[in-house]
């Protein structure tokens, strides 16, 4: 065998692969690229009957959080067009919008309804009020805690709590002996992690991330009074090793009966009181706390599809995602598992169904979700939209980094001046080469 | 440099190996029994090691959420062509450095290394938009290509180092005998370096496999090998440790049972040289 | 030896592979460079003219640039010393006579066989949890408190997890060292009296500086690169941001390729000086 046939036969064959690659998609399929959320894993056992009722097949690509947004970023700024749909957040929408790699959801059909659509949720994954992304499922935060143990500290979960209310029932709740913490909150770097939980819990406190001139604001009091607050309580009452809790850790330490009190998205709701968790019977819900600001620490998010500009499937992807987020899909999952395991938070009609509103969490993540306003989070005016984040497209860098300094400070590490000191740092840094300053 | 041991020595040795030996492997095993538990027995405090209700409800569960057979395939095809096409470009280059050694040889073999340091998260962007312009994008072909030129120094490398350890005299007997290039090539040299040339493609189907940032960020459906099915199983909402330990377990064992029906040859075959 | 012919045909064999190589490192390297040179934010509608050198100056005087390189070398370092240490260990361990000799040697390598990402997640989640962690329970069972390994132990966490990786590869290019060593020299000496450690220093370590060379070469090339572990684990934070993380933030979670792309380049200038270094060694010791 030459070398010259050698290599004709290895590039035949490598032809013949790639050539096999296109051969298996008939015309039309469309690719998903999704989160490996629950709600997400469930909609994906119904897609055969999409594709039964309307003949488009559908692949998943189906990808953890962090993986999956470093993966649709990399393919939408470079117009790499792998996927017919992308699971985006709200953070990314606007951001996308403004410039034009999202195809508008502004003709869905009359049946769909978008009016439906929550207006929170609505005006969160819109530009310049055009809908670019439809909601799969909507969250606020709020307090989720242990009925059982509040009782047996002698206190009363007020509707609508402080902030010193929490710190001092967490105190109470904690029982290291057997094992119960007062409070669990996230800790873990990551702008969409603990990034998130201790930024909206700034906003009660007074603080902001920008001045109006985009100066960073870490040298304030109102952060260092968060951070420390924070960090004194969890010291005091939360569990071990927290500095590297994200959701999906406190979630599993709610779920085991280790927590007294839980504040985090408004979605967890169905799992602590599913089948998964030991103490689904003893769970009670409250508005996130405040500090009596005026703001309280409650976020909004919403997981949504957007479908990219440059994909040539564009009526097949919206008819998946009308499909996805209408109110059908809703029912079909009521009907086979129960009102409690809908995807939550997007749609009104949802929070009008009298079957929906027995759902023991139904009205506090409403109310969670009514009391969030992106355009106006902070105290002190900002220049940006968001509240767990500002949706400019700079954020999520500065964020993790400037969360891993947190985290580290919550390990101690570092001391709090240190952390807000090199978080400063880090966040004018940053605006400096984007050319805000 | 094996000797006779007393049978005392040897059961001292026989104890302490197999104690580091199962203490390595340990991560290993216990990630496969913990496939087969409930998700509740999986943190069960204090762990249970063997005595769990053994379940295939785990790996169930992923096979219907993925499509495992496909993610599979891809690896195979992937790190296979890789492997054989690195392979054919590798063998002539080596030969010719191993036996027609020039002043620039050994600097061209590093030049060939210090490829491999190129940060790949630094070119990704590059490397992204010209996989656009061809449209590799998603495509076997695209990563066969990329994982053979990420594996192709150290192909060129370890075969470098087999056939300098052939004989010259031997080729100079075959050339006396009027053997032309390619006879000696085919009938000399190839039987001579063949478990060289086999702990080789070993190797590299390993790296290829293992590869987890290109496989994971040039490919969508129709590539993905299992490195990418692996990134849908990482921290979802709820417990998942035994759900994981499935997928994990699903994605290591074809190349984990390769690597120990080959083991041989690795052990034999793995030196880069290193015995002079 | 050579003839002209020969050598000419030597020439067109090696040529696939050289050009090939050639492509592979010069076209990235040059967009790299150019990006480099660019404003460039892709999320700001891409390529926005020059940058002079402004990108190289903002990456270096960066407050994580320095401990970067540090995390880097502190990572490569430690692996290296884990792996060559243990791995000379265990494999004059496996040249004794033992039972199940095979077998052991299976469990050994075994890791080397599992990808990054898995190890990652699986020593992350089930071990390391301060919770629900193996660890935590062992921990726990000798009545001390769990250990938040990925947070106060982090670095020498990430250390361990690609040590167990890399473990494998050392332990079996150092035991086929170790198989070749003349045992009469070995029996000679030991007849003499000299002790254990003599013996070791003497003559076993002389005989093996060429395959801990050819592993220091070999795995300083991969660990430089090492992403998957650290992504998974800690995502950068509790110092373990490495050179090539801070470079990914850059590009992917910042945006900013532009100075990702300057970060690249210093990369591969420091991945350079090492390779020199590592070359002047390797080059006395490969003849």
């Amino acid at each position: 065998m030459s070398l010259k046939s050698t290599l004709r036969a290895a590039t035949a064959l490598s032809l013949i692969t790639a050539g096999s690659a296109f051969a298996d998609g008939h015309s039309a399929t469309i690719t998903i690229a999704t989160v490996n959320n629950g709600d997400m894993i469930r909609m994906q056992g119904y897609t055969d009957q999409f594709t039964e009722a309307t003949g488009i097949a559908v692949e998943w690509v189906t990808l953890e959080e962090n993986v999956l947004r470093q993966r649709v970023t990399t393919d939408i700024t470079t117009s790499g067009g792998q996927f017919d749909i992308m699971t985006i957040g709200m953070y990314e929408t606007p951001i996308w919008g403004a410039n034009d790699w999202l195809v508008p959801l502004d003709d869905l059909s009359a049946e769909y309804d978008a009016g439906d659509i929550l207006p929170a949720m609505a005006g969160g994954l819109s530009y310049n009020g055009t809908l670019f992304a439809a909601p799969f499922y909507g969250e606020s935060s709020m307090i989720m805690y242990r009925t059982d143990l509040m009782e047996a500290a002698g206190l009363e979960m007020p509707a609508a709590p402080s902030w010193s209310f929490i710190a001092k029932a967490a105190r109470e709740m904690t029982d290291r002996d057997n094992d119960i913490n007062g409070v669990c909150l996230r800790g873990k770097a990551g702008w969409g992690e603990g990034g998130a939980f201790i930024t909206a819990m700034s906003n009660s406190f007074g603080a902001r991330w920008f001045d109006e001139d985009w100066n960073a604001q870490f040298d304030t009091r109102e952060w260092s009074d968060t951070l420390n607050f924070y960090k004194n309580m969890m010291d005091d009452s939360g569990p071990a090793g927290f500095a590297t809790n994200g959701f999906n850790e406190n979630l599993s330490l709610f779920n085991q009966g280790k927590c007294g009190m839980w504040i985090d998205a408004t979605v967890a709701a169905s799992f602590v009181t599913g089948a998964d968790s030991t103490v689904a019977d003893s769970v009670g819900f409250a508005l996130a706390p405040d500090n009596g600001l005026g703001k309280r620490s409650n976020w909004l998010w919403a997981w949504a599809l957007a479908i990219p500009a440059g994909t040539q499937q564009v009526d097949e992807a919206k008819q998946f995602i009308e499909w996805a987020t209408g109110t059908g899909y809703i029912e079909q999952v009521a009907a086979n598992e129960g009102w409690a395991n809908v995807p939550p938070g997007a749609r009104t009609s949802l929070y009008e169904n009298p079957d929906y509103q027995a759902v023991p969490f139904a009205q506090m993540t409403l109310d969670s979700i009514l009391s969030a306003d992106p355009t106006d989070s902070t105290v002190d005016p900002s220049p940006y939209v968001g509240i767990q984040f500002a949706a400019i497209p700079e954020f999520a860098g500065i964020a993790t980094e400037v969360s891993q300094e947190f985290s580290a400070a919550y390990a101690g590490q570092q001391s709090i001046e240190e952390a807000l000191e090199k978080a400063q740092a880090i966040t004018n840094e940053a605006m400096e080469a984007a050319g805000y300053r | 440099m094996a000797r006779s041991v007393t049978p005392r020595r040897k059961l001292i040795n026989t104890t302490v190996a197999w104690a580091i030996g199962l203490l390595i492997f340990f991560p290993i095993l216990w990630t496969i029994l913990t496939s087969f538990k409930s998700e509740a027995e999986a943190i069960a405090a204090p762990p249970i090691f063997l005595g769990f209700d053994w379940t295939l409800e785990n790996y169930r569960i992923v096979m219907e959420r993925s499509d495992y057979g496909r993610f599979l395939w891809n690896s195979i095809i992937i790190a296979g062509l890789s492997t054989v096409l690195g392979c054919i470009i590798a063998v002539p280059a080596a030969w010719s450095m191993a036996f027609v050694p020039s002043k620039r040889t050994k600097d061209i073999l590093l030049w060939m290394l210090s490829t491999k340091m190129l940060p790949a998260v630094g070119v990704l962007y590059p490397i992204y938009l010209i996989f656009i312009e061809l449209g590799l994008l998603d495509s076997r072909a695209g990563l066969v290509v990329v994982l053979m030129l990420i594996n192709l120094p150290i192909i060129v490398w370890m075969l470098y180092t087999y056939f300098k350890e052939i004989p010259g005299e031997i080729l100079e007997a075959a050339r006396m005998d009027g053997a032309t290039l390619r006879q000696e090539l085919i009938y000399v040299l190839t039987p001579m370096a063949v478990p060289g040339i086999a702990s080789t493609l070993l190797l590299n189907f390993i790296l290829a496999w293992n590869e987890a940032f290109w496989t994971l960020n040039l490919t969508a459906v129709n590539a993905a090998p299992l490195t990418a099915f692996i990134a849908s199983y990482s921290s979802p909402e709820g417990l998942f440790f035994a759900k994981l330990s499935a997928a994990s377990t699903m994605a290591i064992a074809p190349i984990l049972i390769l690597g120990w029906f080959s083991q041989k040859q690795l052990v034999r075959g793995l030196t880069f040289g290193a015995v002079k | 030896m050579a003839t002209k012919a020969s050598r000419s045909a030597a020439r067109i064999m090696m040529a696939p592979a050289v050009i090939l190589l050639l492509g592979w490192m010069l076209v990235p390297l040059i967009m790299t460079l150019w990006f480099s040179f660019r404003v460039y934010l892709p999320l700001r509608g891409g390529d926005q003219g020059w940058a002079g050198f402004d990108n190289y100056t903002r990456f270096v005087s960066s407050s994580s640039f320095w401990p970067a390189v540090q995390t880097t070398l502190i990572i490569v370092l430690g692996v290296l010393a884990i792996t060559v240490i243990f791995g000379i260990l265990i494999a004059l361990l496996l040249d004794q006579p033992i039972w199940g000799q095979g077998v052991v040697r299976i469990l050994v390598i075994a890791p080397f066989f599992v990808m990054p990402t898995v190890s990652a997640l699986v020593w992350k989640n089930m071990f390391m949890d301060p919770v629900n962690g193996l660890f935590a329970h062992l921990w726990r069972f000798f009545g001390a408190e769990p250990v938040s390994w990925l947070s106060d132990a982090s670095m020498g966490s990430i250390i361990m997890i690609v040590s167990w990786q890399w473990l494998p590869f050392a332990t079996l290019i150092l035991l086929t060292a170790v198989q070749s060593l003349d045992s009469e020299q070995l029996e000679a000496a030991e007849m003499d009296g000299a002790p254990w450690l003599k013996r070791f220093w003497f003559i076993v370590l002389p005989h093996l500086s060429r395959a801990i060379t050819i592993v220091i070469l070999i795995q300083t090339i991969f660990l430089l690169a090492i992403f998957a572990e650290i992504f998974v684990t800690t995502g950068g934070a509790f110092g373990t941001r490495t050179l090539s993380y801070l470079i990914f933030q850059r590009v992917l979670e910042s945006q900013n390729v532009g100075l990702g792309s300057a970060g690249g380049v210093y990369a591969i200038i420091l991945a350079n000086i090492i390779a020199i270094f590592l070359m002047r060694i390797v080059g006395k010791n490969l003849d």
